[in-house]
C-alpha cells in the first residue's frame, strides 16, 4: 500500500516497446522516484516440460533449443549432460572441444546483442547499429559451421552432429582476428563514452551482498564483483583443462560498484575471453569421433533402455542454468525434465536494482540483467481458472506435504514443528 | 507480387506471443546495417496505433491471447498480420502445451506467413514486403 498519497502506481507491459518480451511491471513511484516494483512473468511460459516429457529424449533435445533462440546452444549442451550422466554415455574429447567453441560463438553473438539493446535502451541507436553490423560476423561463423544462424541443432546425446572442418578453421580464425581488432573500438564507444558513463555510472546498483544473498548468477552477478562462473566453480566438458576465470570490473581495473557500467564492462570483457577460448580450443582440439553413437536408431535404443537421474550445468551468456532429468527403463520420453535458466535466478536482483531510481532509468535497469523471459518462465500456477501465487512457505508445506504422501510418515521437520 | 513502387513507408509494430527470442532477434537483425530495412520506409513504432502492420512472434499462449487481440484492435485499419516463425504459424514445436492457445490465425485474421524456425532476415523482409502489396491492394479497392 503506498503510504502517502504523492505515491502511485505505473505498471509497464506486458506489451511494451522497451521489453521485447511479455513481462509486466507494477512501479510504485513518488515523482520520479522509484520506490517499490513488483514483477509479474508467466507471459511467455509455453510448458516446455510438459511437452518434453510425452515426447522421446531427441525431439525433447530440439524442443530444449526453443527454450530460448539467444540461448540455443546452452540449454542443449545442459540437456545432454544431464541425460548424458544419467544414462552413462561416454563424449568424445573431439566432441568436448566442439561444444566449447559453439557455446562460446554463442556467448560473443549474445554479448554483443546485449550491448547494442542496452545502447538502444540508452538512446543511443548509433552504437546499436554499430555493434549489430559487427555482430553479424558470428552469425555468418555460426551459419558457416552449423548451417543456421538462430538454433544450431550442435549437440546431441554422446557428442555432437556437425565437425568444423580444416578448410573452415581459417574462417574462425579470420572472425577471432576481426573481433580482436574491433574490441578495442566497442571499448572505446561503450566504456570511455562520457555520455554512456553519465547514464550507467551509479544507475541500477546491485551490491555484493546483495547479489549474493539474491543468488545472481552470470555477468549479473560478476558485474558486483562476485567470481562466480560455472565454467570456474564446477568445471565441465573441457572447460577444467581451459582454465576459465571469472571476469569481473577488477580485470578491468576497476573497484566494482555492480552498476549498469561494470555489467558493460563485465559483457565486454567476456567477448575478449571468449575469443581466447575459442582460439585454444582450434588449436588443442584432437582428432577422433566426434560422437560415440553415429546411427540415432542405436542411440533412441540405449537410452530408451537407460534408468537414473542426471544434472547438466553450463554457464549461459546469462549465467548458470541447469537441466534435470529422470529416465526409466523402457520408456522412451524423459520421467522428469527440469529447468533451471539464469534469469530466473536474477529475477529478484531487479528489487534492489531499481530501488530509488528514476523512472527514465527503467528501460536500461531491466535491460541491464539481460533478462531472458522465455526462458524464464517455466512455473505458471492456475488454480480453477485463476493466476495463483505461491509463497516460500507454501511451497515449502507443499514439498513437505509430498514427502508425508511418500513415506507414508511425517517428515522431521513437520514434526518437530521447526522450519528453515 | 504485383508491387510497382513502394507508395508509402510502413510501420510495423512488433509483439511477441510467448515466443523463444529467435525470430525476435532475426526481426531487429532486419533493421540493423546488414539487412538495413529502413531504407525502405520500414521502421518498428513503438505503439500499433502507429502501425501499418503487425509482426507476431510466438505460439499464443493463453494469457497472451486477450493482449494479441486488444493490440489487433487498436492497429488502424487498413493494416496486414504478418506471422513470423513456424511456431506462430502452426504452433510448430509447442503443438500440445497446456498454455498455448495459438497459431496465430486462431485469435487474429492472419495476412502473410513467414515460416522457418527462425526465418532468416531475408525471409522476415519477404514476409513484410509482401503486407505492403496487400494493403496497396486495399488501398486500390478504397479509391
Amino acid at each position: 500500500m503506498p503510504e502517502t498519497q504523492n505515491v502511485y502506481e505505473i505498471p509497464i507491459g506486458p506489451i511494451h516497446p522497451a521489453l521485447k518480451e511479455p513481462v509486466r511491471f507494477t512501479f510504485q513511484v513518488e515523482g520520479e522516484r522509484i520506490r517499490a516494483v513488483d514483477v509479474r512473468a508467466g507471459f511467455a511460459h509455453r510448458g516446455i516440460e510438459f511437452m518434453g516429457m510425452r515426447r522421446n529424449l531427441i525431439q525433447t533435445l530440439y524442443l530444449s533449443e526453443r527454450i530460448c533462440g539467444i540461448c540455443s546452444i546452452s540449454h542443449p549442451i545442459a540437456i545432454t549432460l544431464a541425460v548424458e550422466r544419467a544414462a552413462g554415455i561416454e563424449v568424445p574429447p573431439r566432441a568436448q572441444y566442439l561444444r566449447v567453441i559453439f557455446s562460446e560463438l554463442e556467448r560473443i553473438h549474445s554479448h554483443l546483442l546485449w550491448a547494442g539493446v542496452a545502447a538502444h535502451e540508452l538512446g543511443f541507436d548509433t552504437l546499436l547499429h554499430l555493434t549489430w553490423k559487427v555482430r553479424e560476423q558470428v552469425l555468418d561463423i555460426l551459419e558457416e559451421l552449423s548451417g543456421n544462424r538462430i538454433d544450431y541443432a550442435i549437440p546431441i546425446y554422446g557428442g555432437v552432429r556437425r565437425d568444423i572442418s580444416p578448410e573452415q578453421i581459417p574462417k574462425v580464425e579470420a572472425m577471432i582476428r576481426y573481433y580482436r581488432g574491433l574490441l578495442e573500438e566497442l571499448v572505446d564507444a561503450f566504456l570511455r563514452d562520457p555520455s554512456v558513463a553519465a547514464r550507467t555510472r551509479d544507475v541500477g546498483v546491485l551490491t555484493p551482498e546483495e547479489a549474493d544473498l539474491l543468488c545472481a548468477v552470470g555477468p549479473t552477478a560478476r558485474a558486483s564483483g562476485l567470481s562466480k562462473d560455472v565454467r570456474q566453480d564446477r568445471p565441465y566438458l573441457v572447460y577444467g583443462e581451459l582454465g576459465v576465470k571469472a571476469i569481473t570490473p577488477r580485470d578491468w581495473g576497476l573497484e566494482p560498484r555492480g552498476d549498469v557500467y561494470d555489467k558493460a564492462v563485465v559483457r565486454l570483457l567476456e567477448v575478449g575471453q571468449s575469443l581466447d577460448l575459442i582460439e585454444t580450443c582450434l588449436y588443442e582440439m584432437p582428432e577422433g569421433e566426434i560422437t560415440s553413437f553415429p546411427k540415432i536408431p542405436a542411440l533412441l535404443a540405449h537410452l530408451k533402455k537407460a534408468e537414473g537421474e542426471g544434472l547438466g550445468w553450463h554457464e549461459a551468456p546469462r549465467g548458470e542454468v541447469i537441466h534435470y532429468i529422470r529416465l526409466e527403463a523402457g520408456v522412451e520420453e524423459p520421467v522428469a525434465w527440469k529447468v533451471k535458466a539464469p534469469t530466473y535466478s536474477n529475477l529478484m536482483s531487479w528489487v534492489p536494482m531499481f530501488a530509488d531510481q528514476e523512472i527514465a532509468d527503467i528501460p536500461i535497469i531491466a535491460a541491464s540483467i539481460d533478462p531472458c523471459i522465455c526462458c524464464m518462465d517455466r512455473v505458471h500456477m492456475v488454480r480453477d481458472g485463476s493466476p495463483a501465487t505461491l509463497l516460500k512457505e507454501d511451497l515449502l508445506r507443499l514439498s513437505r506435504e509430498k514427502t508425508e504422501r511418500l513415506t507414508g510418515h511425517p517428515s522431521p521437520v513437520t514434526r518437530h514443528g521447526g522450519g528453515l | 507480387m504485383g508491387l510497382s513502387s513502394f507508395k508509402r513507408a510502413l510501420w510495423v509494430f512488433h509483439i511477441a506471443t510467448g515466443s523463444c527470442n529467435g525470430c525476435d532477434i532475426e526481426i531487429v537483425a532486419a533493421l540493423t546495417p546488414r539487412y538495413d530495412v529502413e531504407r525502405f520506409g520500414i521502421k518498428l513504432v513503438g505503439t500499433p496505433r502507429h502501425a501499418d502492420a503487425l509482426l507476431v512472434t510466438g505460439p499464443v499462449t493463453r494469457p497472451m491471447a486477450e493482449r494479441l487481440k486488444r493490440v489487433y484492435e487498436q492497429t488502424p485499419d487498413p493494416k496486414a498480420v504478418v506471422v513470423v516463425g513456424g511456431c506462430g504459424s502452426t504452433s510448430g514445436v509447442f503443438y500440445e502445451s497446456y498454455n498455448v492457445v495459438g497459431p496465430v490465425d486462431e485469435i487474429v485474421p492472419v495476412d502473410v506467413y513467414v515460416p522457418g524456425c527462425p526465418p532468416r532476415p531475408e525471409a522476415i523482409i519477404h514476409g513484410v514486403v509482401t503486407a505492403v502489396a496487400k494493403l496497396e491492394e486495399l488501398a486500390g479497392e478504397k479509391r
